[in-house]
């Protein structure tokens, strides 16, 4: 099981565009052009990527606060995802929802939450649903590893292995949980490890290594489509800046981020393909210039946009049609 | 009509709602095998089978969000809670997801979800087992709060609340279960969310009144009537959202009102009612509006503490007379 040519420069295409999105996300905030309370996954995008890329477009993904990457990786429109970082009436949320809580329907994006653990006990929900309908789809979702310390993980997990729910439960271990070191504070070393209490697969994978990410995920979400039940996959990988956009990380060693430099996703997979003469430099011009592009066009579009009409702070609090289905 | 107990009226409505649509389903602690804690839910595993009469561990937080995540993409869970006292392990999913997922995703996602079961002031439970759950929830922008008196509004308020696609809190009590009353059979009987009914007609106070308390209130209503005090009854039956009309429209009528709630007083649904009135009927007020609520303690243990806990007919007599002007009879 390995991922063709095509896969592979889509995953590296996909892995620049959540890199070169967030560095930018990070320019606009500390140029007072972008407001909120930014969290980004530089450093951490071959999880975001790897995984998303071993999933259907129909299948479902819940995140977390540090969700951008999860969106773009699943296919979100930078458009609407940079107008809801701005607040303006076209986000993908109507303004309404903002960095640490984004949702997008038309990629069965069915949020971030602002809340660490809750997509947990969200997914095996999600997962009865799909096997009432029958449909084979799967959900996936993504959490961190100071998430995996809250009650609704485990709650999440036993509930998704006692009922065999397609669930894939993903989470990204970069060490720290804002600035509580994870060693600190999660027992037994592993969170892998925590699969093996409820009876299901458990899989440590290099998070900075897109290709072993894919593959974890896909052996998940292949059990999880034959009806086998949920999977949890800890990737191990770095955030190379704070926690949050402002955050003066006094709590970690400057070595800890040229680590994860040094183990750099994107690079490695760059360094792959030209391995295999899937790309060159010329090449890989392109595909920036393109993704650039993108982001400038989103950037643009988010600026000249408006703000939401006074009126629409009421709107959307209850469903409208009260007596439809 | 048919007279059933007000346990049978919510099985009625579940088991209607359950043939109506496949997509409703019922989730919770002991809901199938053993057939719900207060057996509202007898018969439905029988009838509908194991996926859609879902046992779960002991998992509040859990089976809540399960709840939510289902229906955000195209189940219509009801979610038993065996007491409402155990929802507050859960609040964190109903406030933050179930209320909010609408709003925050702008009309994106829709949670169309029922939590039900028992709360308020039970017999002899204690503290931690008998309160008045709905303050926690009114209070919270996005969600629905209903809370039937009688059969006939426990089948009819659940079904519209099945129906709606937004999260409703539905909180019934250990104290009606076995409450009988007028049901109509029709299946599409349905009292919509948010209207008030005024459960007796009167001219000289407005008294606003749910679930035990109206039952209680009733029972003042005849006592005080040869007195000459003509008292009108208002049912709120939806806390949220309030149908405030009705009882401003009572209370334009009456010039008086008195709320009576069973849960502690302080910032309690009283306070709300009485604002409101205040504000939108102040001048058609002859006598300030007066609250009668639980004390501000939790629930004693002890029968006799226990009764002092919630307002007793003595009470609301009292509040009755003083706006009235008669004090003493
Ligand atoms: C229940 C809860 N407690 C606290 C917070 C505040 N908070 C936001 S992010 C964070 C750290 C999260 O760490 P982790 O789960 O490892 O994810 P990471 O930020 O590393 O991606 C904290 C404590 C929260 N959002 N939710």
């Amino acid at each position: 099981m390995a991922p063709g040519p095509d896969l592979l420069l889509q995953m590296y295409a996909g892995m620049l565009r959540v890199r070169l999105f967030e560095e930018r996300v990070r320019e606009l905030f500390a140029n007072g052009r972008l407001p909120g309370f930014l969290h980004t996954s530089i450093g951490q995008e071959a999880c975001a990527v790897g995984a998303c890329a071993a999933l259907r477009a129909d299948d479902y993904v819940l995140s977390t606060h540090r969700g951008h990457g999860h969106l773009i990786a699943k296919g979100g429109a930078l458009r609407g995802l940079m107008a809801e970082l701005y607040g303006k009436a076209n986000g993908v949320c109507h303004g309404k929802g903002g960095s640490m809580h984004l949702a997008d329907a038309s990629v069965n994006y069915l949020g971030a939450n602002g809340v660490l653990a809750a997509g947990c006990v969200l997914a095996p929900g999600v997962g009865l649903s799909i096997k009432r309908r029958g449909s084979a789809q799967v959900v996936v979702t993504f959490f961190g590893d100071g998430a995996a310390n809250r009650g609704p993980f485990h709650e999440g997990v036993n509930l998704a292995a006692v009922w065999t729910l397609p669930v894939v439960f993903f989470c990204e271990n970069n060490r720290w949980a804002s600035s509580t070191a994870s060693s600190l504070s999660a027992a037994g070393g592993s969170i892998a490890a925590r699969a093996a209490g409820y009876g299901i697969p458990g899989e440590t994978v290099d998070g900075n290594d897109v290709l072993a990410v894919w593959e974890a995920t896909t052996r998940a979400v292949l059990r999880a489509r034959r009806g086998e039940g949920p999977s949890l996959i800890e990737a191990r990988t770095i955030r190379w800046v704070g926690h949050f956009e402002g955050d003066a990380q006094a709590y970690r060693t400057k070595a800890e981020v040229e680590e994860g430099r040094r183990t750099d996703p994107l690079a490695r997979l760059g360094r792959l393909l030209e391995a295999r003469q899937l790309l060159d430099a010329a090449h890989a011009g392109r595909i920036r210039a393109g993704v650039v592009a993108e982001i400038d066009d989103a950037v643009a579009h988010a600026e000249t946009s408006p703000l939401p009409a006074p009126q629409d702070a009421l709107a959307d609090l209850f469903a409208s049609y009260p007596w439809s289905r | 009509m048919a007279v059933l107990t007000y346990r049978e009226a919510l099985n009625l409505a579940l088991r209607e709602e359950m043939r109506r649509d496949p997509r409703v389903f019922v989730i919770g602690e002991e809901v199938g095998l053993y057939e719900g804690a207060y057996k509202v839910t007898q018969g439905l595993l029988k009838e509908f089978g194991a996926q859609r009469v879902v046992d779960t561990p002991i998992a509040e937080s859990g089976f809540t969000g399960v709840g939510i995540g289902a229906a955000m993409v195209g189940l219509r869970p009801v979610v038993e809670m065996m007491t409402f006292n155990f929802a507050l392990v859960a609040v964190d999913q109903i406030v933050n997801t179930a209320a909010k997922i609408h709003y925050m995703s702008g009309g994106q996602y829709r949670v169309p979800l029922v939590i039900r079961g028992p709360g308020g002031p039970a017999a002899q439970l204690g503290a931690q087992h008998s309160q008045s759950m709905e303050s926690y929830f009114y209070h919270v922008p996005g969600l629905k709060v209903v809370r039937p008196t009688t059969p006939m509004d426990a089948k009819g308020l659940l079904k519209a609340a099945i129906r709606d696609d937004n999260p409703v809190i539905f909180i019934e009590s250990e104290t009606l279960y076995n409450v009988k009353g007028e049901v109509p059979e029709d299946p599409e009987f349905l009292i919509p969310l948010g209207r008030a009914i005024v459960r007796r007609e009167g001219t000289d106070v407005t008294l606003v009144a749910y679930m035990g308390m109206m039952y209680r209130a009733m029972e003042v209503a005849e006592e005080l009537a040869p007195e000459g005090i003509s008292i009108e009854l208002v049912d709120p039956r939806t806390l949220r959202p309030m149908d405030a009309e009705t009882i401003i429209g009572s209370v334009r009528k009456t010039h008086r009102a008195v709320v009576v709630e069973a849960g502690a007083g302080f910032a309690g649904m009283g306070s709300e009612i009485a604002s409101f009135i205040t504000e939108r009927a102040f001048d058609d007020l002859d006598a300030p509006v007066e609250r009668v609520t639980g004390a501000n303690a939790p629930m004693p243990y002890a029968r006799n503490l226990e009764r002092l806990k919630t307002p007793s007919k003595e009470k609301i007599a009292a509040a009755v007379r003083r706006v009235c002007g008669t004090n003493g009879g």
